[in-house]
């Protein structure tokens, strides 16, 4: 028991006011090398604390000090760790997930919002927020007509600062990537990577299903939707490099799967691929445990394990080590290494959540499109 | 060697150009136009606006950039030549990265150790004479290349250079003043070189910030301590124009470089030693009257002992 479980309960024997004032002069969760302390003041029958980490129990109890109304638990949190979570507080057998009142940090997704704790050592990085030194890029709302799936599309489009017809940019299509802007700070790290030369001046199209778990479970219409509707469109559009080279599918999870299933299904259209936390579930046996919704996804990856052939050339995978999926992932790197691909891989201490996505793009993007930062001295 | 020259830091929050050139050639004695480089913008090279409204006095800008665009449209063997060349060096600079590794390496531990001085510093130098050596054969190395490269296709002889040429000496003999300003230091150095651009202006007042200072110091010296691929290890690209002596200039420092990390510092200074290495953040001004340096204060240098001083303390 650390010393600082000791002090909550020395506080909690001396009366209310000794606890507000710990709380007061320590914050909660309380980070200390390896060991963080979580506290719960008010009333409950059962406190736990609700994750998302792979191995771990999925429901972690929080112990009573005494009669009180404060609870206590301690883990283990490796360094520079992200840990996204919610406090369960029972009362009267109904249960309720809230975040954790003491702590000011929260990490928004298209659920809601969690509470964040960072292990020692871990800082939002800088590139994520929004730098006043940094010239800001545009984001155009569009559409675009589908004959695949018939209808239009929304889309998004954002242009670099400093933008000119006259030349010509490399493309990312981002799937999902309404969330990406809203969840992953997209535009944000887009304009100051690009401040910082870290990456050159690109244009990127966000685009976001009305049926992401069907169109991007590898369906073959979602491939066919951007090879035959949404490229054709961007290139009458916008001033690109038409070279496969300078396109990029990006995508997380699902999306991840939809930018490796389009890239298989259309080689050599596009030559950069960032595939963040991909669900790329397969069976070497039997049937899998995920539900119906993989079913086509384990159906695709298990083909693409036979014939992986060469989908594109040069490849950015992550993944959170707390993830179910790093399993997966990790199988799927020697396999697009051994297609002849230039292929990086990146785990980090962090869950399937939008901030470890985020906190990838620098080292993702920079890999796929290197900048001109040791040449350029403004 | 230039006998008066400043050398500005980055100019974009805190321009300070117009009163260096007033201290070169005050617009009562010479009110001639100022001749602007902004080669190194690239694209963005005529989108001197901001410049202009700062000086605030007539101000040429030579089209270093645009010149060179309508030339490869004139002359696509030379077009095709320079981009051979481009792969040359590319590759040339990527097979010293790879030796400048284990130099650096090797240094990084023993500027790392602690003990007995006596045997850690003689290691120390030796190690640094070896990188020096790498360093000196890079330099030597591209200076070959491009020697090769001008024997072969002789491009200050092609019609098309010599007709810029010919517009461009016309203007900087009106010109009271050159400047240099930043941007991609390659593209302004080799396009620089392909105008002769500073023999055509001679020996005259000149001022040159961010990578048009680096484009005046005798060896071009690229550095990030924090690059999100690859080494931090700062690289030697090739030789400057050598117009102003034992300087090695570090713009953008401030951001560029851990000057807080003392031991890589000290690695640093003692690298390019006995060049100054000087920070040119903005703000930060440095003047050379021929003899000898002076700064505005603040101006900052590396010291061999890995702090930062002020130049001139």
């Amino acid at each position: 028991m650390s010393n600082l479980i000791h002090e909550v309960e020395q506080a909690v024997a001396q009366g209310r006011r000794a606890v507000e004032s710990l709380i007061a002069r320590s914050s909660f969760p309380h980070v200390q090398g390896r060991n963080v302390t979580f506290l719960f003041c008010g009333d409950a029958q059962e406190v736990t604390l609700h994750h998302w980490i792979h191995g771990l129990p999925g429901q972690l109890p929080f112990r009573r000090i005494g009669k009180s109304d404060c609870w206590v638990l301690q883990i283990d949190l490796p360094p520079c760790s992200r840990m996204e979570y919610k406090l369960g507080v029972a009362m009267y057998g109904r249960g309720t997930l809230i975040r954790d009142p003491l702590n000011q940090h929260a990490a928004r997704d298209p659920f809601g919002a969690n509470s964040v704790v960072y292990g020692e050592g871990y800082h939002p990085p800088d590139w994520t927020v929004e730098d006043p030194d940094a010239r800001c890029g545009t984001v155009e709302d569009r559409h675009v007509d589908s004959k695949v799936f018939g209808g239009w599309r929304e889309i998004k489009i954002y242009r670099p600062a400093r933008f000119r017809e006259t030349r010509r940019y490399p493309m990312l299509i981002v799937h999902d990537g309404f969330d990406y802007l809203g969840f992953a700070c997209l535009q944000a790290v887009l304009d100051n990577l690009i401040h910082r030369m870290e990456i050159p001046p690109l244009i990127a199209v966000m685009t976001q299903s009305p049926d992401r778990m069907n169109e991007y479970a590898a369906d073959p219409r979602h491939a066919d939707f951007l090879v035959q509707d949404l490229l054709p469109a961007m290139e009458a559009l916008l001033p690109l490099v038409r070279q496969p080279s300078a396109r990029a599918l990006v995508g997380a999870s699902f999306g991840a799967v939809a930018s490796l299933s389009t890239a298989w299904r259309h080689p050599g259209v596009f030559g950069r691929l960032l595939l963040q936390s991909g669900s790329f579930v397969f069976t070497e046996i039997g049937e899998h445990d995920r539900g119906p919704v993989f079913d086509p996804v384990v159906k695709f990856v298990n083909e693409f394990r036979r014939k992986p052939g060469r989908p594109s050339d040069t490849v950015f995978v992550s993944c959170g080590v707390y993830e179910s999926l790093i399993y997966y992932n990790r199988s799927l790197v020697p396999l697009l290494q051994e297609t002849g691909m230039t292929v990086k891989f990146r785990e980090a201490n962090d869950g399937h959540n939008w901030e470890n996505w985020r906190d990838r793009l620098r080292e993702g993007l920079s890999f796929l499109f290197p900048g001109p930062l040791w040449l350029v001295y403004e | 060697m230039l006998s008066s020259v400043i050398l500005l830091g980055p100019q974009r929050h805190v321009p300070i150009v117009r009163a260096a050139a007033e201290t070169l050639v005050p617009v009562a004695s010479n009110p001639g136009p100022l001749a602007i480089v902004t080669a190194g913008w690239e694209e963005r090279e005529p989108e001197d606006q901001e410049f202009r409204d700062h000086v605030q006095r007539p101000v040429i800008n030579l089209e270093i950039w645009a010149r060179v665009e309508r030339i490869f449209e004139r002359d696509q063997e030379l077009l095709e030549a320079m981009r051979r060349r481009h792969a040359t060096l590319r590759s040339v600079q990527e097979l010293y990265r790879l030796r400048l590794q284990g130099h650096m390496d090797a240094l990084r531990e023993l500027f790392r150790r602690t003990g007995d001085d006596a045997l850690l510093e003689p290691e120390r130098h030796d190690a640094l004479v070896m990188l020096h050596g790498l360093d000196s054969q890079h330099v030597a190395r591209v200076a070959q290349i491009h020697h090769e490269f001008e024997a072969r296709w002789r491009p200050h002889e092609r019609a098309a250079v010599q007709r810029e040429k010919r517009e461009l000496k016309k203007l900087l003999a009106d010109a009271s003043c050159l400047l240099l300003a930043g941007g991609h230091i390659a593209v302004l150095l080799h396009r620089l070189r392909l105008f002769d651009v500073l023999g055509l202006y001679g020996d005259r007042p000149l001022i040159a910030w961010s990578a048009g200072a680096m484009a005046l110091c005798e060896r071009i010296v690229l550095f990030h301590d924090a690059p999100p691929q690859g080494s931090a290890n700062a690289e030697v690209m090739e030789a400057g124009f050598a117009l102003v002596p034992d300087l090695v200039v570090l713009p953008h420092s401030k951001k560029r470089l851990h000057t807080h990390d003392e031991r890589n510092m000290q690695l640093f200074a003692r690298r390019f030693a006995p060049a100054l290495c000087t920070l040119l953040d903005p703000g930060s001004r440095l003047d050379w009257n021929g003899r000898r340096w002076s700064a505005v204060p603040g101006t900052q240098r590396l010291a061999e002992n890995g702090t930062l001083q002020e130049v001139g303390a």
